[in-house]
């Protein structure tokens, strides 16, 4: 089946609802597992890989919750099907260069995805909109119950679930939040709530995981250590993290919004005019002005505007997405116009920004 | 102060990182620097950089001089040192020793705490179990209680025969 009539459209994605989805855009489980006596992906021959796959796949598709699935090899996608799944944090930059030995099978709803012969020859993760990462984990520790049935994991009394990488070993489980932060990067706060949140052994990323900037200020948090620690407990311990983090990033824009409006309106203003008006427009520029709209819509300055027309934007504006649109191959300049073009046509019905702080909180209203 | 990788050239390149209660500090020369990737932002991990360091030197210590390889997938320190990843479940055995204080510095702790396989923890519940019937079967022997030694033994055979076929669900 053609990856881009299964994927789920854009403006369904952008329209998911979650508990706290004004500041947590997702929650992410991840569970590394590996094969017994077969060596890791990163070391074994093609031919033990495709063995690994052989033996996996039709597991991973006979689990109930993967019926009518997606599943591919990754020699079978084109460079741009690839890049489509890591814009829509389906699958790894890492898995995205993997080919012929690994491959990927995804449910309908988007909410569970198998990566085998990724780092590890299985990596699981389970996706729900807001903050859910309760849910998140229950859903993927059931997969993985049924899953152990069938295959042999590399597990040891001592050390746990083997993985490739030391770093992963234990209950290889790593789990995250990807947090919409523009309140704390206009404040000047993020800094030292990224430094306090290292101190706690969780790991700060950018958008698009390991090694990436923080673009559109979209930040992901998760935990590093796997050995030592069950899996509720780290989930605990984020969850307590992550509901200081909202309650930082909500005190941020307040406080912005009653000391500096006309910095936060400034800034609003500025990235709705150039959104609106612009003939070229990089991805990374338009992340990041989209972002503020997006703070804009959070605050009240869109009064009748949807949060989804923005993260819609957000999806369908980056590179491939842009592509995919496109029959003919397009350089990045191209993509600059095609894509400020499709910016204006969509911000056509959106008014420019009042400039007037409006409560639309409960706290506002105590005070009086 | 020495280039902590090729140990030959002066070290120009001092990198901290403070994770938990930890620290760690990496002293570079500008070549090494350049090749670990520590001038690219984007492409670079301290964790990584650490890994490889910390475990390639603790197996050179461990190994005597003689080069460590599992005997399971091939796998050798060199590998280890260039992947920073091993090469096979086995090789956690193989490299043990080296590898022990590296997990050490690396997580909360040594041992696993947290989901165990079904299979495993049945098997663990079973050998629980025998040694129990077992401690029962030498009283009910010694107290001449042959008849409850008989129902013992029985079960002892069943439980035998459970650990012996394990994952039938």
């Amino acid at each position: 089946m053609d990856l881009h009539s299964f994927l789920v459209p854009p403006a369904d994605t952008a329209r998911r609802k979650g508990p706290h989805d004004r500041i947590v855009m997702s929650s992410r489980v991840r569970l590394a597992r590996n094969i017994k006596d077969s060596a890791f992906p990163g070391w074994a021959k093609k031919p033990e890989r495709i063995k690994v796959l052989e033996q996996i796949r039709p597991a991973v598709e006979a689990l109930p919750d993967m019926k009518d699935s997606f599943a591919q090899t990754m020699d079978s996608l084109s460079t741009l099907d690839k890049q489509i799944l890591v814009e829509r944090h389906l699958i790894s930059r890492e898995h995205a260069a993997k080919s012929a030995g690994s491959g990927l099978v995804l449910n309908r709803e988007e909410t569970l995805c198998f990566m085998i012969n990724e780092e590890d020859h299985l990596r699981m993760q389970a996706l729900r909109p807001g903050l859910q990462l309760r849910q998140a984990w229950s859903t993927i520790d059931q997969a993985d119950s049924l899953l152990e049935k069938r295959l042999d994991y590399a597990f040891n009394p001592e050390l746990g679930y083997l993985t490739a990488c030391p770093t992963n070993i234990g209950t290889g489980i790593r789990v995250s939040a990807m947090l919409h932060l523009p309140g704390l990067v206009l404040a000047e706060q993020i800094n030292p709530i990224i430094q306090s949140v290292n101190k706690l052994g969780l790991a700060v990323r950018g958008l698009y995981g390991e090694g990436t900037e923080a673009l559109g200020n979209v930040f992901q948090v998760s935990n590093q250590m796997t050995l030592g620690e069950s899996e509720s407990a780290i989930v605990e311990r984020l969850e307590k993290v992550l509901a200081q983090i909202i309650e930082h990033e909500e005190n941020a824009r307040a406080t912005l919004l009653e000391k500096k409006p006309k910095m936060v309106f400034n800034h609003i203003g500025r990235a709705y005019g150039i959104l609106a008006n612009a003939h070229s427009i990089s991805s990374k520029e338009t992340m990041n002005l989209l972002s503020l709209m997006k703070l804009g819509v959070d605050v009240g300055l869109f009064p009748g505007v949807d949060r989804a027309v923005v993260d819609e934007m957000f999806i369908l504006t980056q590179p491939a997405h842009l592509q995919k649109q496109h029959s003919e191959k397009l350089s990045a300049e191209e993509r600059d116009l095609l894509r400020a073009d499709m910016v204006r046509e969509r911000l056509r019905p959106v008014s420019r920004p009042i400039a007037k702080v409006q409560p639309p909180s409960g706290p506002a209203l105590e005070k009086q | 102060m020495l280039c902590c990788i090729c140990k030959e050239k002066d070290a120009t390149v001092h990198l901290t990182q403070i994770a938990g209660e930890k620290m760690q500090k990496v002293d570079l020369c500008e070549e090494c620097a350049k090749t670990k990737g520590v001038n690219d932002p984007t492409g670079f991990s301290l964790a990584d950089l650490l890994l490889g360091l910390g475990a390639s030197q603790e197996i050179e210590q461990s190994a005597g001089g003689a080069e460590l390889k599992c005997p399971r997938c091939g796998f050798t320190q060199a590998d280890f040192k260039k992947a920073g990843r091993l090469g096979c479940s086995e090789c956690y055995r193989t490299f043990s020793e080296a590898l022990g204080g590296l997990l050490k510095t690396m997580h909360k702790g040594t041992h696993h705490v947290g989901k165990i396989p079904e299979s495993l923890r049945q098997n663990r519940d079973l050998t629980d179990r025998l040694k129990l019937l077992q401690k029962r079967l030498g009283k009910a022997i010694e107290e001449e209680d042959f008849e409850a030694a008989a129902s013992l033994r029985d079960e002892i055979k069943q439980t035998n025969a459970r650990l012996g076929s394990p994952a039938t669900s």
